[in-house]
Formats: C-alpha cells, structure tokens, sequence
C-alpha cells in the first residue's frame, strides 16, 4: 500500500490543486488506469478547492491499495449547514471573489460524489468536516 | 482539426506548446466556470476561456485537456505559461472574443462531441 499525507494551505488559492497534481503523477507512474486516475483526480481537486475556500485549509490523506484508492480530506473549518442543500447542484456559499476566479458554482460535492464510487461526509457545525472518498480500480 | 489550423483561423499567439501544433483537436469547450468544465466535459477537449489563473491550468491538468485557448486578448502571466510548458500544454491567446472564438471553430468543423444538449 502507499500512503500520502499533505497538508493544504489555505491562505494561497493560487496553489489550490498542487496536492492533487502530485497524486495524478503518482498514480500515473505507477500505472493506474487513466479512466480511474480521471475520476480521482477530478474528485480529489474538487475536494481541494473546497477545503481552501470554504475551510481555510486542512490535511488529505491518500491511499492506494491494489483494488482501490482512498482520499480522506480533513479539515477543521465551520462545518457543513445542511449536507442535503450542499448536495443540490447549484447550491453554494461561496463568495463573489470565489466566483470571480472561476468556481463556487456549486458543483463541487455533486462532482466529488458523481467521480467517487463511494463517499461519506462527516461534519460538526464549529468543528470541521471530513470527507472519505473511495475509487475501485477495476 | 490540427492545432495550426485553430493558431491561424484565431489569429492567435502561442504562448508554449508551438511543437504540438500537428497535433489534432476532435472537440472543443468554451467556459469561464471552471467549476462547470469539471462537471460537464467528458471528452479532452481545446479549451476556451477569458479566465487567466492558475486554476485554469489546474482544472486542465485534471481534466487532460492538452490545449487551454485565452480569449478577449487575456495574456496569462509567466508563472501561469511555465506551470502549462511544465504539463506539456499548448497556450494561445486571441484577441476574438468567447463567442467570436467559438464561432469561427464551429463553422469551420469542429464540434463540442458530446451530442448538442447536455
């Protein structure tokens, strides 16, 4: 098994995606199928993004086993309000700013649920959210 | 359609990529939402769009999308054409604007290739 650990910055959306840049190379050099490097990677970036508008950062944890590929991203921000508006396309709280650079469409759980095979959300108002995403291989 | 062919019906500048210009392109996406390029393109299509950030080479790069197009004139800064050079990208920029840019593809073949409603 491989594992990755990344911490996300959350004071620079510039470098938003860098971590997932990483594991889309990884996976491709140690031979992933692109169709499943495409729906990680997509989800994984989704998930990035929204940890640095929305959350000020957080951690991602990544495993790769033979059969399938989990992300955990973790963050300690102001929680999800109500999951089943944030599920809804077209939802979102972002600001304008997040707008203006070309997301908060609210289109990213949706996405990150659309690409993972299976995904939980835990969330605490006050506390934080983490999210598990898991990808089969085959 | 082959990458030199869209350089010369936009009149554009390529910023990097200027080897990959024999390359084809079978379908193109024109979109300042970069939110809705991850959640609509299925296919690696030419890219089209006004927005100039690195995110916009970072929603490529998970896409697969080899060939970014910056319409109105848009000029991304040098960090944004180095971080491209470094994914092996092409990068033009046209002064059409989306619409103009979109048109002048369209009319002259190509298509979006996902059927015409979504």
């Amino acid at each position: 098994m491989i594992e990755l650990h990344f911490d996300v910055d959350g004071n620079d959306f510039t470098l938003a995606g860098e971590c997932s840049s990483k594991v889309k190379k990884m996976l491709t050099q140690i031979g992933i199928a692109p169709a499943v490097i495409r729906k990680t990677a997509i989800a994984m970036y989704e998930g990035e993004i929204n940890m640095v508008i929305h959350a000020n950062g957080g951690k991602i944890d990544v495993m790769v086993e033979p059969e399938k590929i989990t992300v955990i991203l973790k963050d300690t921000g102001p929680g999800i309000k109500d999951i089943k508006k944030a599920m809804e396309e077209g939802f979102s709280t972002a600001t304008n700013q997040v707008r203006e650079l070309g997301f908060g469409a609210g289109m990213g759980l949706p996405n990150m649920e659309k690409y993972s095979d299976e995904m939980e959300i835990d969330t605490v108002l006050g506390e934080g959210t983490t999210v598990k995403m898991v990808f089969y291989c085959n | 359609m082959k990458l030199s062919m869209v350089k010369e019906l936009l009149n554009a500048d390529v910023l990097t990529g200027e080897e990959f210009l024999d390359k084809e392109v079978n379908s193109a996406w024109g979109c300042d939402l970069m939110s809705d390029v991850l959640a609509f393109v299925k296919e690696k299509p030419l890219l089209l769009t006004g927005l100039i950030n690195p995110q916009v080479i970072r929603t490529a790069e998970m896409m697969d999308i080899e060939t970014i197009v910056f319409v109105r004139g848009k000029t991304p800064d040098d960090s944004i054409v180095g971080m491209a050079k470094m994914k092996n990208m092409t990068i033009m920029s046209t002064k059409y604007p989306l619409f103009d840019a979109c048109g002048l593809l369209y009319s002259n073949g190509l298509r979006n290739n996902q059927g015409e409603e979504l």
